[in-house]
């Protein structure tokens, strides 16, 4: 048993010394913690104090508008009145809320579809439109009924709209709700980006930004049309209520782009391509500017600003007719003999031929135990330089090929831009294939595939073989050629606009290089090539124009025939022949070339040179053929 | 004649306050004062209203003025009685009591009460007279005959549950207990264990608050709250949010403080019950540092002198009763610190004279007018 001794005053005392020991060490520690989270760390919670009070709302930024060369908009924006939800104020099931809504406006499957898609893929951040181009009577309603949906709202926005919808779809492409991935993506730009780079992302805030080009122009000048967000800062309670506006950084509207493109060209060549698929590429020799670039059948842009519905979307990309693909961009074609006036060159810029030199062509021509045939039974005679393009002759060419080898033709080709990136203002271009011996090694596994058979060179002279290219490259090096060798990057742009001021920043291009031609040489085959409207295979489509035009018919094989005869009507639609055609007018000082393509048509005389000089007539002479609708300005 | 009215006046006035401890007075009406100004910011915006603040700072004043009045003889014979009515109210509540947001801590009698409330001020009493009884023929047994005074009422509440409360009546019969003179050989172990297990915590955190490991004897709830305080983040928009959001208004007050009604984390909602138990981080928001440190001053002048009377105290009964009162002070205020400033867990503890909230400021007038009675009425018995 413990004993105890009476608890007098002294032991009391000595308990509360000690109680007053601990409270004071307890206070110390208070002190000790206030210290550290007020003195210490004072930064980084003022920071987060802050961040927390401070609520950046965008304001998004006018996108720029596009314009074609002579002023038509092609690309433009308008206000309407938009549900909008946004969704940190969502509570509940979106189902549920859209079902309510839907009694009050008109919300269709595919309003509800794009929404929840969006909604999803922003990770249920921001506010997003559920219904656009509300009707006053809609609007109303909701009005009227808005208390009971907290977080939905009505606001006008600005929406991108293309008001000849198909037309110059491939060109101008689209825009589409920010992704995740595009935002990532922006984010490294920002990150990576010089300050001194004038097409850096011009704004760190990207929660201003709500769309962004998907394809086409809207792509490639994204940075451009997109101009800078602005935002408020607004302080904000813990539940994200609004108390008073702090300060308000302005958006900047995204400047105008000026395309070198003649839209009503453009339009007149889409018509004229009728239900035929194809591409046509109308350049501007001596600057380098697009005058049109045709893709063949086209898709309406518009249908995905606001996101594509699925039907639509699944027409699009099931269709053979590949409606989506941009061919003129992409798609390669052996140039058949479009190619040949480019051969002549080389072979009067090699002095592999002269231009009097002669063969006699017996309508085939043998080599190993191969026989080549020419398209014309018994041949052509005795031909020289000029009748072999006005004519077309193939065995002037395969026995060219083969006295010049495949890399001597590389090497003349190159620089013409023949199986090279031109550099065009839009992304996803094809290179083509321009063969060469060494193109071979590094193309094939195989050692037996690695190796270059003189055979194939024979029919790389008349644009068959491995020889594929874009149409832009083609018109590009028919380009090259009638602006005597000087090299002009192509371009669907040529200026950016301020749009306030109107004052227009040119973007064209400069020179690229010099390709080393005797004038007199490029005379002999620009000669030539107006022969062959005169005279030639295309002399009954150029019947009485009003200017000099120098040309060349093409029809390329989509599948080797192995020797058989090739019967138009009898083949496949899709493995038909393609008709191509080459031009530049006027003949003394060109200020337009075109390359084109008809696919599966056939002839490159009866399919495609015809829609060639329509262009023309038009573009030099301001005709437009009867049967073509007007051109009517949008609205 | 007017200057015998005012003379007159003067008296009565002087005699209200005769009696009361000038310096408790002076620290009282201090952090009552910091209480009001601190409340005007506050309650800015919220529905919570300005006469009531100013009706309970008066009954608490009134409660402490009448207690300070009552002989300390009178507490010590009603002692039994009071923690009696206070456990049989427990056991009413653990039968018949109300249940609001999972817990039974309410009773019916016409109108709602919280006996719990009742047995911060009745535990102290009765313990104090039991060891007053017990004064100078004290056995070992009679510290378990005081376990088991303390042990029931503590249990009945920490099952309700309401392990706040019960910790504080617990701290409360604890002081006394200690005050009374439990042997250090059987204090010390029991702090070594608490210190040695609140280190393993602190190291060990990161492991035993993972998802499935199971802390034996506590609710799932209690584990979280722990864990929740070792890492507010993990939790941020739960438990921990309250935590971060009161530490960040704490933190970005700096050395001087926002000022009054500029503090943007109390004035835009991110502190949660900004005028009862995390008043303080709207003070430390506002007032700063500087602010921080007056207040504490006057909590510790507040122990000082309370613990001075006490030691100057007549009997054991007062002494242990003044000591316990004055600790229970001490214990609020450090548990309410220590909570908003994210160094103990969450438990709902008013900050003394300056949380918002009639039933702590009236049991907190009754522990000060015990205090102050106890300074009035010491000549009286010892002469």
């Amino acid at each position: 048993m413990v004993s105890f001794k009476k608890p007098d005053l002294d032991s009391f005392q000595e308990r509360i010394h000690i109680a007053t020991l601990f409270v004071t060490f307890c206070f110390l520690l208070l002190i000790t913690r206030l210290v550290w989270l007020q003195l210490v760390s004072h930064g980084k919670y003022a920071l987060l104090a802050e961040n927390n009070r401070i609520a950046l709302v965008p304001a998004p930024a006018n996108r720029g508008l596009l314009i074609d060369r002579n002023g038509i908009v092609i690309g433009r924006n308008y206000s309407a009145l938009t549900l909008d939800v946004n969704a940190a104020e969502l509570k509940g099931n979106v189902d549920e809320l859209i079902d309510e809504l839907s009694q009050i406006v008109l919300i269709s499957p595919r309003d509800r579809r794009n929404f929840k898609r969006s909604f999803e893929d922003s990770r249920k951040m921001g506010t997003f439109p559920l219904r656009s181009m509300l009707t006053e009577a809609e609007t109303a309603r909701f009005m009227a009924n808005r208390y009971r949906f907290p977080g939905v709202e009505i606001r006008a926005r600005s929406f991108r709209e293309y008001p000849y919808n198909e037309l110059a779809s491939h060109l101008i492409g689209y825009i589409g709700r920010v992704s995740q991935r595009d935002k990532e993506k922006m984010q490294a730009e920002i990150e990576n980006s010089k300050a001194d780079d004038p097409d850096a992302l011009q704004t760190s805030f990207l929660p201003g930004i709500q769309y962004v080009g998907k394809i086409g122009l809207e792509q490639s000048y994204e940075n451009v049309l997109r101009g800078v967000p602005g935002y408020d800062q607004v302080e904000i309670t813990a539940g994200g209520k609004p108390v008073r506006t702090l300060s308000s950084s302005p958006s900047v509207p995204g400047k105008n782009v000026v395309l070198s493109v003649d839209i009503k060209l453009q339009y007149l060549v889409e018509q004229l391509y009728g239900n035929f698929r194809g591409a046509f590429v109308a350049i501007e020799p001596e600057t380098g500017d697009i005058l049109a670039f045709v893709s063949k059948p086209n898709f309406n842009p518009n249908d995905f600003v606001e996101g594509i519905d699925s039907v639509t979307w699944k027409e699009l990309n099931d269709s053979p007719q590949k409606p989506l693909y941009n061919r003129p961009l992409k798609g390669i074609y052996p140039p058949g003999s479009t190619y040949k006036p480019f051969m002549a060159l080389a072979a009067l810029e090699t002095k592999k031929r002269t231009p009097s030199q002669t063969i006699s062509d017996p309508g085939y021509f043998d080599f190993g135990n191969h026989t080549f045939r020419d398209d014309k039974k018994g041949g052509h005679g005795i031909v020289d330089m000029q009748k072999s393009i006005v004519e077309s002759c193939d065995t002037y060419y395969y026995l060219l090929a083969r006295d010049m080898g495949v890399n001597m033709m590389h090497d003349f080709m190159k620089p013409f831009g023949f199986g090279q990136i031109t550099g065009i203002d839009l992304q996803g271009e094809s290179k083509g294939i321009l063969p060469s011996t060494e193109w071979k090694k590094n193309t094939f596994k195989k050692p037996e595939q690695q190796k270059w058979y003189e055979g194939e060179t024979i029919s790389l002279g008349i644009g068959q073989g491995y020889n594929a290219f874009t149409i832009l490259q083609l018109a590009h090096g028919m380009a090259n050629l009638a602006n005597n060798g000087i090299v002009m990057k192509p371009h669907l742009v040529k200026a950016i606009e301020d749009p306030f001021t109107r004052n227009r920043t040119l973007t064209t291009p400069k020179e690229s290089y010099r390709i080393d031609l005797v004038p007199e040489n490029i005379e002999v085959i620009k000669k030539a090539m107006v022969e062959v409207n005169n005279s030639g295979t295309s002399a009954s489509v150029f019947k009485g124009t009003g200017y000099q035009v120098g040309g060349k018919t093409g029809t390329a094989q989509v599948f080797s025939l192995n020797s058989k005869e090739y019967k138009h009507g009898s083949t496949a639609e899709f493995l038909r022949d393609h008709a191509l055609y080459i031009a530049f007018a006027p003949a003394e000082k060109p200020t337009i070339v075109i390359a084109m393509v008809v696919e599966n048509a056939g002839f490159g005389a009866q399919y495609a040179a015809p829609i060639a000089r329509k262009a023309l007539d038009f573009y030099l002479e301001g005709k437009w053929p009867k049967e073509i609708p007007e051109w009517k300005r949008a609205p | 004649m007017e200057k015998s009215a005012i003379n007159k006046a003067k008296k009565i006035f002087l005699s209200i306050f005769s009696g009361l401890d000038r310096q408790l007075g002076l620290i009282l009406l201090g952090l009552a004062g910091i209480g009001f100004i601190t409340f005007l910011s506050a309650s800015q915006n919220t529905p919570v209203r300005f006469e009531d603040e100013l009706r309970n700072l008066a009954l608490s004043f009134a409660v402490m003025w009448i207690v300070s009045r009552v002989p300390p003889k009178w507490l010590e014979t009603t002692a039994v009685w009071i923690y009696g009515v206070g456990l049989a109210l427990l056991i009413a509540v653990a039968i018949f009591g109300l249940i609001k947001k999972g817990a039974r801590r309410w009773l019916n009698i016409g109108f709602v009460i919280q006996p719990s409330e009742l047995m911060k001020i009745a535990m102290p009493l009765m313990l104090a007279w039991y060891f007053q009884k017990r004064e100078g023929i004290q056995k070992s047994w009679d510290y378990g005959v005081a376990a088991i005074i303390l042990g029931i009422p503590v249990l009945l509440i920490a099952r309700q549950p309401d392990l706040g409360t019960a910790l504080l009546v617990f701290a409360a019969g604890m002081y006394v207990i200690i005050l009374a003179g439990l042997p250090w050989k059987w204090i010390l172990p029991f702090v070594g264990l608490g210190a040695f297990g609140i280190i393993l915590i602190i190291i060990f955190g990161s492991t035993i608050c993972a998802q499935d490991v199971v802390w034996p004897l506590v609710h799932n709830y209690q584990k979280h709250r722990v864990c929740t305080l070792l890492d507010p983040s993990s939790d941020p928009l739960g438990k921990g949010f309250h935590t971060i959001q009161s530490m960040i208004a704490i933190g970005s007050g700096g050395f001087f403080g926002k000022g009054w009604f500029q503090g943007t984390q109390a004035h835009l909602e991110f502190i949660p019950e900004k005028h009862t138990d995390f008043v303080f981080a709207v003070f430390s928001e506002e007032f700063g540092l500087l602010g921080n440190l007056v207040m504490l001053a006057l909590f510790f002048a507040l122990i000082k002198r309370g613990l001075a009377i006490s030691a100057s105290a007549p009997n054991l009964f007062t002494r242990l009763l003044g000591a316990s009162v004055t600790l229970i002070f001490f214990t609020y205020a450090f548990v309410n610190i220590g909570m908003v400033s994210g160094l103990l867990p969450v438990v709902g503890v008013p900050l003394p004279f300056i949380s918002y909230g009639g039933t702590a400021l009236v049991t907190l007038g009754f522990g000060a007018g015990i205090l102050m009675s106890i300074h009035r009425h010491r000549r009286l018995v010892q002469s």
